[in-house]
């Protein structure tokens, strides 16, 4: 229980996949603008990334290393991770419209995105069980959850201040951004201590 | 033949994917704590985007145009996996480096975008030098990148290599923050506001984040993928 807590939360505040780790920066910065669409798209990703996790795992341990297949990992990942998201998004569409409404634009948008693909090769490199790597999977699907909208809450208020011509737009973002990540920085160390 | 030089130069200056479409963040912005991890990025996704290139401009008559993003994607995929077998065997200390960003060159934008926009609709010798000028581009501005952060905070610039220049004698105290994730935020934000200065703000179209403006969203609205 401990090292799942552990795992849980440093991948929610100390190995914070937008913040420290710079996966999924697109859509970091391209829908933090509103909260609803933050949170939307933080939603429809923690649910893609437990979903992919829940389906590479047992494909890798189970089909790949047992035949010597394992160098595939790269090809069969992004296939599976691609061919899952649109199978979800029919699913919901049939059977859960309301949910689709609210995360299916979203879903499209992140079959590529690098934090997907990205969670599913660390739980494989870092050896983890299948449990701690749906642990892991949802600790940083919340992470993403929590930068998006804590950053959204700083753009709102990038867009009143006054910025000098050439920073304004991309440059001043991207440097609001950086200061977000100097106070998770901060939580370097805390997740050792509190379960120690 | 001059046709030819404006197709390589294209990706280099005009087209500059980093830093002037800005495609690409999350390896630009991750791997570029050091000057020589970012040129490694830049040269394995480089040689992704050369051999991609030229792989889908022959076989464009072939792929069926409702499935062309995921032949695109495994395309793509089999090249990363070759490029990282030889990253593994002959440069380990890149490999190390790089981690998980690595295979990550799979659903890097500029490469699926590339191969949407350019290699599915011209010949294989320019899909080839297409791809090389962009991926200078892409190495040009991870170097660069790379290197503001390295001499701001290590001190060095090139460490790893026999070219290493040590400037610690001349900075004082080397501000360790750049070679961490905030700094790779800073310097990229700074650099892009220089370029608007020099430019007076004519380069870079995209005025802010987002899928509307995104010169890849052709690609990714086909793709149901995004960036």
């Amino acid at each position: 229980m401990k090292e799942m807590m552990i795992i849980l939360f440093s991948a929610i505040l100390t190995e914070n996949f937008i913040l420290a780790k710079f996966m999924g920066i697109c859509p970091f910065l391209g829908v933090s603008k509103k909260l609803d669409s933050a949170v939307g798209m933080s939603v429809a990703v923690t649910f893609v990334m437990a979903m992919a996790t829940a389906v590479t795992w047992p494909i890798y341990t189970y089909l790949l290393v047992p035949n010597g297949l394992d160098y595939l990992q790269t090809v069969v990942f992004i296939l599976v991770i691609a061919a899952l998201v649109q199978l979800v998004e029919i699913i919901l569409k049939k059977y859960v419209p309301a949910l689709h409404k609210s995360l299916g634009i979203y879903l499209p948008l992140i079959t590529t995105n690098c934090a997907v693909l990205g969670v599913t090769m660390l739980n494989i490199s870092k050896e983890l069980n299948f449990a701690e790597s749906m642990v892991n999977a949802v600790g940083a699907g919340l992470g993403f959850l929590l930068a998006m909208v804590l950053f959204c809450g700083v753009r709102q208020r990038l867009e009143d201040i006054d910025t000098p011509e050439c920073f304004k737009g991309i440059p001043i973002t991207l440097i609001a951004a950086s200061i977000v990540s100097v106070s998770f920085m901060g939580f370097g160390g805390l997740v050792e201590g509190l379960f120690k | 033949m001059g046709k030819r030089l404006k197709i390589l130069t294209n990706g280099i200056i005009k087209e500059n994917p980093v830093l002037v479409l800005l495609l690409g963040t999350c390896p630009t912005l991750a791997t570029t704590s050091m000057a020589i991890n970012g040129l490694g990025m830049g040269v394995a996704a480089t040689v992704v985007l050369m051999c991609s290139n030229l792989a889908i401009s022959l076989l464009k008559k072939i792929i069926p145009d409702k499935v062309r993003i995921p032949c695109y994607i495994v395309v793509i995929a089999g090249f990363v996996t070759v490029v990282q077998f030889l990253v593994k065997a002959f440069a380990q200390d890149l490999d190390k480096a790089l981690g998980i960003f690595l295979p990550l060159i799979v659903v890097n934008c500029i490469i699926l975008g590339r191969a949407e926009m350019f290699a599915s609709k011209n010949g294989p010798v320019d899909s080839v030098l297409d791809g090389l000028g962009m991926g200078l581009g892409f190495t040009l501005a991870l170097t660069l990148i790379g290197s503001v952060r390295e001499i701001l905070g290590a001190g060095t610039w090139m460490s790893g290599t026999p070219f290493m220049v040590d400037l610690t004698g001349i900075l004082s105290t080397p501000m360790s923050i750049f070679t961490l994730a905030p700094g790779g935020f800073f310097v990229f934000g700074c650099m892009i506001a220089l370029i608007n200065k020099l430019t007076k703000g004519k380069a870079i179209k995209k005025k802010e984040f987002g899928c509307a403006n995104c010169p890849n969203a052709s690609s990714c609205g086909a793709a149901k993928g995004g960036c």
